[in-house]
């Protein structure tokens, strides 16, 4: 009989009934499919990435969301125009909280939201004329080397078309225009989106700008510089001696994308949103990837150490290793005040489709037990590893997303690696590979894909965690039944959380929320039962 | 300053003043007792528009989706719509169901009232007659035309024509106060209740969007204007609506004086001194009661703190912006303290901003205001290049502008996120025009106090 640690009076099989029970029959049946008692003796495969129950409150966004808002977004040195009626363009305006530090030329459009804003008209005679003018103006007002171009769910409908205008304004202009097709409805999720972004960016961007680096270079994929996260990052590698050429997309500059394929290496942090770039560059150009987790004190030291790996250059390894122990001596003085307080407290992660993963081990330095998790947009392989790839059917909404069939380039294709050394990597689980959350997840633990409301309602009240990791949507939800939420996407306006730095401001901020005195405050002294009920204030 | 006329000439938006008109209808649906707003559409726009009206109440804000895919964006959405108003209903007990409709199922043509009387059929065959539905209103929001603001009022409207009824004479008006405050509508229903007047007032987001801690949580959350008065609305001895930019339009208060006969008074936002006298004239003449002698010292209390506070604002200049009749308000309320509105700008387009300004800053201005429906802020920092504003007053999203020009924002309105307690800014009546004074007052004080090289701390 499985059970969590802290509350081992529930019985994990009976409570996944009890969840199940929730639904009628026919429901009942698909999303049982979706939650997993960990038993890790056991093949456990996970259904995920299918698509939402209308009428079921869901944590997941769209296609456009994943795309605009997600990977093309935070390019800060781009101008992103959002093709269609206000509202997708004004959401998505800043919200992620991504940073951007200006390059030479002093370009930062991020505080920009540009939009055709189109009305009535444009959506019975065309937007394209709109679309062009638009283009036109954000050229003319900020002068950027690159405009991107986003379509809405009514862009697809009309036929509006978003590639031959690119097209058009890139030989007007003289710069690159690149249109993603990511109306919202395409796809399950934002998932949908990401991949339609790596496919662009891949085709027109990387590969561009053939210019010859010094030292040991890297790109960083999938990490959003969410609060600062990629400085922090930064400020590690450069105590180590690396270097990042650029960063998909946090901080991310798009003349470093287009030199993106001269590094020697690609480290994967988001696996679910940037993986499809890793795969491609490394078929072309041939950079192998490192999958690497610097949320946390120990794998943010495993990360590096997998790069000194990689590397295999002894004196690379010593600094590294003295890094090492330095950063870590600080952070461990940093959180050990908070690990009394925190400790053995159950966290349960719904974020994301890489975080519920990542931030497992930064609850375990501070000691507590990530005993819960589910991502809100993942596919299988997030959950089971790559190895469940090949097996993956094609259905119709993944179907309608391209893939890109890929060939060594064959000017720029370079080895970064002997054929033996990269099989060896290979072989160890350094290079190429990512085991997904599965090994992470131990025996009576409970991973739930794409958790809907009133799952999370009984899981909160019948599992009792002290802390639930999740975002701004459901936030106020879970801190209605008294539980404290942490905002793992936007960082509750905080941050940064990444590397040793972030760990230490992780550990007080978990802390503070955890151990907030409000919580006792509830019931006022004079009250036997708690002042306000759900039952008060109704006639 | 000479009046400028010329819009600037831009077709595109860069920086919108506005947001999109689904967003308007679920606010107001959340005013609502037991109502779930649900989108007929793709399902990023609840998650976007749920995660927007969060950071600016920080209350849960539910809105269900009928999560359009490919397929359904070309054979029709209504087998989702009908499976996800079935599972809200089933899931969440709904009383209402709050349908509004986006971009994809506008374009592609849905017939939203038609799917949900297909859906009301299957239920009676299904169900039984006897077990009740919950009540369906539906209303058409394509974001292509009009803002959050037409959502607001179309929600309303909905409503109102949907579930109103004449029941029978109620000693009770209504009260549609359009986009407000939670605590404005919290202050309003005070009122009301010193006056000994019983009012609908719809919708009423003062306990859904600002819920105190409860130790049991609630799907839906409490409060909202209850259902049963809804019905009786076309009863009311008469209806009292609020936004001067509506006084031309079809708006619900209209809808309820057509149909039902009840006598309808429409008045500005009361915002600032004189729209609020006039708030509070009609409540008089309503009840034949006088106003109650706390009102009449918080309106002598606030025209002490004009004269106190007069030497520090007079002769400043504003921009505001945001929607139209909160920036009437707040511009009519600037006049009357010395303050010179310089720009008045909005992203919605009503058509009747500029009479409106020019109605509530009469005699009061030495010059008018530049005035300006359908802007962006690009658009309104370029205006402001040429009106050496001293304050901008407004959302959050007018901060750049405020950190360029190096002058106080003295945040207003929605959405606010950056700054606590959004929620909880009283704008309207004698009391919200005292915590606008004292705000404006004090950050005038603290911009000067902190550009002193000596740092005086007797202001």
């Amino acid at each position: 009989m499985p059970r969590l640690k802290s509350v081992p009076a529930v019985d994990l099989d009976e409570f996944v009934e009890k969840v199940i029970g929730l639904y009628p029959a026919k429901v009942a049946k698909k999303r049982r499919k979706h939650i997993i008692v960990r038993e890790p003796s056991e093949e456990q495969q996970i259904e995920a990435n299918v698509r939402t129950v209308p009428g079921i409150i869901t944590q997941r966004g769209c296609c456009y969301a994943g795309c605009k808002g997600v990977v093309i977004g935070p390019i800060g040195d781009m101008v992103h125009i959002t093709h269609g009626p206000i509202g997708c363009g004004f959401y998505s305006w800043l919200t992620r909280r991504n940073f951007f530090r200006p390059r030479e030329n002093g370009h930062n459009f991020l505080t920009y939201c540009f939009s055709t804003d189109m009305q009535e008209e444009d959506i019975i005679f065309g937007g394209e004329k709109k679309l062009r003018t638009a283009v036109e103006e954000a050229y003319k007002i900020l002068k950027p080397k690159a405009i991107s171009i986003h379509a809405t769910c009514p862009v697809g409908l009309i036929g509006d078309d978003i590639q031959t205008v690119a097209r058009e304004m890139s030989a007007k202009l003289g710069i690159s225009v690149l249109a993603f097709n990511c109306e919202g409805y395409k796809g399950v999720t934002q998932s949908a989106g990401h991949h339609i972004a790596n496919n662009n960016l891949f085709k027109q961007v990387v590969g561009r700008d053939d210019v010859p680096q010094d030292g040991f270079t890297v790109n960083i994929l999938g990490e959003y510089n969410i609060g600062g996260d990629a400085w922090e990052i930064e400020r590690v590698f450069d105590k180590c001696g690396i270097k990042a050429l650029s960063t998909f997309s946090g901080n991310g500059s798009i003349d470093e994308m287009r030199m993106s394929h001269m590094a020697d290496l690609n480290l994967v942090m988001c696996h679910r949103s940037i993986n499809y770039m890793a795969d491609m560059m490394e078929k072309r150009f041939g950079i192998p990837w490192i999958k690497v987790n610097f949320i946390g004190i120990k794998a943010m030291a495993k990360s590096l150490r997998k790069i000194a790996k990689f590397l295999d250059q002894p004196a690379f390894s010593d600094r590294v290793e003295k890094v090492i122990a330095e950063e870590i001596a600080e952070a461990e003085a940093g959180i050990n005040p908070y690990r009394e307080r925190l400790k053995g407290k159950t966290a349960a992660l719904f974020v994301g489709g890489s975080r519920a993963h990542h931030y497992q081990d930064l609850f375990r330095d501070l000691g507590m037990e990530p005993s819960i998790a589910g991502h809100e947009f993942a596919h299988r392989d997030d959950y089971e590893g790559r190895k469940v790839l090949p097996t993956l059917t094609v259905d119709a909404d993944s179907r309608n997303i391209e893939e890109l069939h890929i060939e060594p380039d064959p000017e720029r294709y370079r080895p970064r690696k002997d054929n033996e050394a990269l099989e060896g990597l290979k072989a160890e689980g350094v290079v190429d590979s990512y085991d997904g959350m599965w090994p992470d997840m131990g025996s009576g633990t409970l991973a739930i894909d794409d958790i809907s409301h009133i799952e999370m309602e009984m899981l909160i009240k019948r599992l009792k965690p002290d802390i639930v990791c999740s975002g701004i949507k459901d936030k106020y939800v879970i801190e209605k039944f008294g539980v404290p939420s942490k905002q793992l996407h936007n960082y509750d306006y905080s941050g940064p959380y990444a590397g040793f730095r972030g760990a230490v401001n992780f550990a007080r901020e978990i802390d503070m929320m955890i151990n907030n005195p409000a919580w006792k405050l509830l019931k006022a002294p004079w009250e036997t039962g708690p002042t306000l009920t759900a039952e008060l204030g109704k006639k | 300053m000479t009046r400028k006329e010329a819009k600037p000439p831009y077709v595109s938006t860069t920086n919108a003043c506005k947001l999109c008109k689904p967003l308007g209808a679920c606010l107001a649906f959340r005013g609502i007792e037991g109502t779930v707003p649900f989108l007929h559409g793709a399902q990023g726009c609840a998650t976007y528009m749920r995660r927007y009206i969060i950071s600016h109440f920080r209350e849960p804000m539910d809105i269900a989706s009928s999560s359009l895919g490919e397929k359904q964006a070309i054979y029709g959405g209504g087998p989702n719509l009908k499976q996800g108003l079935k599972n809200v209903m089933d899931k969440y007990g709904a009383k209402i169901i709050g349908i509004a409709t986006t971009c994809l199922t506008e374009t592609i043509g849905d017939d939203v009232p038609m799917i949900l009387n297909e859906f009301r059929q299957e239920m009676a065959k299904q169900r039984g007659k006897k077990k009740e539905l919950p009540l369906l209103v539906s209303v058409s929001t394509p974001s292509y035309s009009g803002t959050h603001i037409e959502g607001f009022h179309a929600a309303v409207k909905a409503v109102v024509d949907q579930l109103a009824i004449n029941a029978g004479f109620i000693e009770s008006i209504n009260l549609l106060p359009g986009f407000l405050s939670p605590v404005d509508i919290r202050y309003i229903k005070g009122i009301l209740e010193d006056f000994a007047l019983s009012g609908i007032i719809l919708p009423d987001i003062s306990e859904t969007l600002d819920a105190p801690a409860r130790r049991d949580y609630e799907k839906i959350p409490v409060g909202g204007t209850p259902i049963s008065d809804i019905r009786v609305m076309g009863g009311a001895k008469s209806t009292l609506e609020f936004g001067r930019t509506l006084f031309h339009k079809d708006t619900p208060g209209k809808l309820i004086a057509k149909r039902f006969m009840v006598p309808l008074h429409q008045i500005g936002s009361p915002i600032g001194l004189r729209e609020s006298d006039r708030f509070f004239a009609i409540l008089e003449e309503l009840t034949g009661r006088k106003s109650p002698k706390k009102y009449l010292y918080e309106r002598g209390r606030l025209i002490d703190a004009y004269v106190d506070g007069h030497k520090y604002v007079f002769g400043k200049k504003a921009i505001v912006y945001g929607e139209e009749d909160l920036v009437v308000g707040i511009t009519a309320f600037l006049a009357e303290i010395g303050i010179r509105p310089v720009l008045c700008a909005s992203g919605g387009q009503s058509g009747r901003f500029r009479e409106a300004i020019e109605e509530v800053t009469a005699s009061l201005l030495p010059a008018p205001p530049i005035i300006h429906e359908g802007m962006d802020f690009y658009e309104i920092a370029e205006e402001a290049e040429g009106c050496a504003p001293d304050m901008i007053i407004g959302n959050s999203k007018g901060y750049p502008l405020a950190r360029r020009r190096q002058v106080p924002l003295i945040r207003v309105g929605f959405p606010i996120h950056d700054r606590f307690g959004g929620q909880r800014i009283l704008h309207i009546g004698y009391r919200g025009a005292q915590n606008l004074l004292d705000r404006i007052v004090n950050a005038l004080i603290e911009k000067s106090q902190e550009a002193s090289p000596v740092g005086y701390s007797y202001m």
